[in-house]
């Protein structure tokens, strides 16, 4: 196991957020982190990185590093594209992606620019005046530039239009051929194409553990622990239309619920986050 | 004419002693959202470094002194009292208060509560004459540092990887220490820069005003703090035309109004300042609630 968690838990402004979190992410392949809006998925992340203060134990390629501070358990090899992503949008793409250079690394800038190649096109432009999905690239390539041992990746199709979800899964696809990923999602159909085991997560525990396809098979329970189907108004849901024999997997139906319109944004628009 | 040159020109010169020490305070308040009062503190032991050691030492060892003193002093308040306090922000701004009493204090027990004079070498004690008017030398020499540290802090935050740690950390500290940056180290030497800076601004301070004394680095604190708010944290380019500004207005009005009247004048401006962002933001969540 590269990632061990035991008895995690987290208190934010008085609320037991995290109330004794206990699992472990495999040495290969994707696990995925899932349940439902506010159960506590970003705050696990962010207990793994020291970003939150927070009891119990974790353990990273064995060794303990719940008493390190963030800084020293990223150097240990964790890559972080957190939720919303947190590019500096005043920085430009290359200073961004250099901001993330670690020493004692080796820097695939050759992977990240085959992976995205309009990140060198945009180089010069300030990542704030990037497209969502771009920044969501920049926030990924962030963490492949560096020898990671792990990837820590938190919702990164949230608000993102429907093709720029398909780029996105298959960008991560083939970094979990390189990197063990804990990744936190809530697009079933993504999750099911890429992650081997799943960690359910509600009100601030462990409620289930298992391969995906278990789960996710079992619809009874697929919608008792994650919610789907229910209306949920800040949610693309998706399903997935059952592959044509021998055809791509890329088959992905989405199904609106009273969305706003994200955002779609032609590769060569730019828009502004800034308010 | 010539009096419009002079004007001008002495408040340039004061918005130049102003940007030296505002453009640390801004970078330390956009990084680490620390209120530093004690910066003023830093500048009067520049001043005063520089006085002890005029006229026995070349001036530009005296002013190399009160840059270093300033720089010391800043990294050593930063790492043994603000250091253990960032998430105390109330007590991080009580430490810096007690720091700026009792600093000068210090420097009153030893030296005493009366201005000392501070004797410029002869190059900077005489004057240009600039079109008709007679401005004297000091006031090129602040307004050039000020050009120079502008341009350098510039060419630091562009340029080199500890730059983009700021700049980056103005935006997002959490998301800098979580790409496995050690942001303190940062901290430190934005601490030491604006205390090098601070340090500065007491030895030309004190050129510019012939003396030196505790509360000197207490008085320009404020109009420091002025210049940042209307500059914007940092937010260099911001903070240099702020103090120009401010330094302007207040000559022009203690000359043209009346004397002592400069200093409401800049504590003016700010308000207008304020009420005018404020009107802005205001104006914006009107429309965005409207959109
Ligand atoms: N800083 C905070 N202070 C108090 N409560 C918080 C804070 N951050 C998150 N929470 C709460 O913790 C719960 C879990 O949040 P989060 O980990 O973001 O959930 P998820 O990522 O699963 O949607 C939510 O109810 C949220 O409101
Ligand atoms: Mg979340």
């Amino acid at each position: 196991m590269i990632l061990e968690l035991d008895d995690v838990r987290v208190t934010l402004g008085g609320s037991h957020i995290l109330q004794g979190v206990s699992f472990s992410v495999a040495p290969t392949g994707v696990t995925a982190l899932l349940g439902r809006n506010g159960v506590g998925k970003t705050t696990t992340v962010k207990a793994i990185l020291g970003l939150v203060p927070r009891t119990g134990r974790i353990d990273f390629g064995g060794d303990p590093v719940h008493r390190l501070r963030t800084h020293e358990i990223v150097r240990r090899g964790i890559g972080y594209a957190p939720e919303d992503r947190c590019v500096f949008a005043k920085l430009t793409v290359t200073e961004n992606l250099a901001l993330a250079e670690r020493r004692g690394s080796a820097h695939a800038y050759d992977l990240v620019y085959e992976l995205f190649p309009e990140l060198k096109t945009r180089g010069a432009q300030a990542a704030g005046t990037l497209s969502g999905g771009q920044q969501q690239m920049v926030a990924i390539a962030r963490t492949l530039l560096n020898d990671n041992r792990l990837i820590v990746v938190d919702e990164p199709t949230k608000g993102l239009a429907p093709k720029v979800v398909t780029e996105v899964a298959e960008v991560l696809e083939r970094a979990a051929e390189r990197v063990p990923m804990l990744l936190v999602e809530q697009n079933l159909a993504l999750v099911r194409r890429l992650a081997g085991d799943g960690v359910v997560l509600a009100a601030g525990q462990v409620v289930h553990c298992g391969p995906v396809r278990e789960l996710l098979a079992d619809a009874a329970l697929t919608q008792e622990l994650l919610g789907v189907g229910q209306a949920r108004g800040e949610n693309v849901t998706l399903y997935t239309r059952p592959a044509p024999s021998g055809g791509s997997t890329h088959a992905l139906a989405i199904v609106k619920d009273r969305q706003p319109p994200d955002e779609v944004s032609p590769p060569e628009s730019t828009r502004s986050d800034a308010p | 004419m010539s009096t419009l040159v002079l004007l001008t020109l002495t408040g340039l010169g004061l918005g130049a002693l102003y940007f030296l020490i505002a453009s640390g305070l801004s970078l330390i308040f956009g990084l680490m959202d620390v209120l530093n009062f004690a910066h003023g503190a830093l500048v009067t032991a520049g001043a005063y470094a520089a006085w002890r050691l005029t006229g026995h030492l070349p001036f530009a060892v005296a002013i190399a002194a009160a840059i270093a003193t300033g720089a010391v002093l800043a990294a050593l308040i930063e790492t043994v009292l603000i250091r253990p306090l960032y998430s105390r922000p109330k007590d991080q701004i009580l430490v810096t208060v007690g720091l700026g009493l009792a600093l000068p204090a210090l420097v009153q027990g030893i030296w005493g509560a009366d201005a000392r004079q501070l004797r410029a070498p002869r190059q900077l004690a005489g004057t240009v004459s600039v079109l008709g008017a007679k401005v004297p030398t000091d006031r090129f020499v602040l307004i050039a540092a000020a050009i120079v540290v502008l341009a350098a802090l510039k060419l630091f935050l562009s340029r080199t990887r500890y730059g983009l740690v700021v700049r980056a950390g103005v935006e997002d500290r959490a998301m800098v220490t979580a790409l496995g940056i050690d942001v303190r180290k940062a901290f430190t030497l934005v601490f030491a820069i604006g205390g090098a800076l601070a340090g500065l601004a007491g030895a030309l301070g004190g050129v510019y005003f012939g003396s030196v004394s505790p509360d000197q680095g207490t008085s320009l604190l404020v109009f420091g703090f002025v210049v940042v708010v209307i500059g914007g944290m940092g937010r260099t380019d911001g903070v240099a035309l702020a103090a120009a500004a401010v330094g302007l207005i207040q000559q022009f009005t203690n000359y043209y109004a009346a004397s002592g009247l400069g200093d409401f004048a800049a504590v003016a401006i700010l308000a207008v300042v304020l009420l005018a962002r404020g009107n802005r933001d205001g104006a914006r969540r009107l429309i965005r609630r409207a959109a």
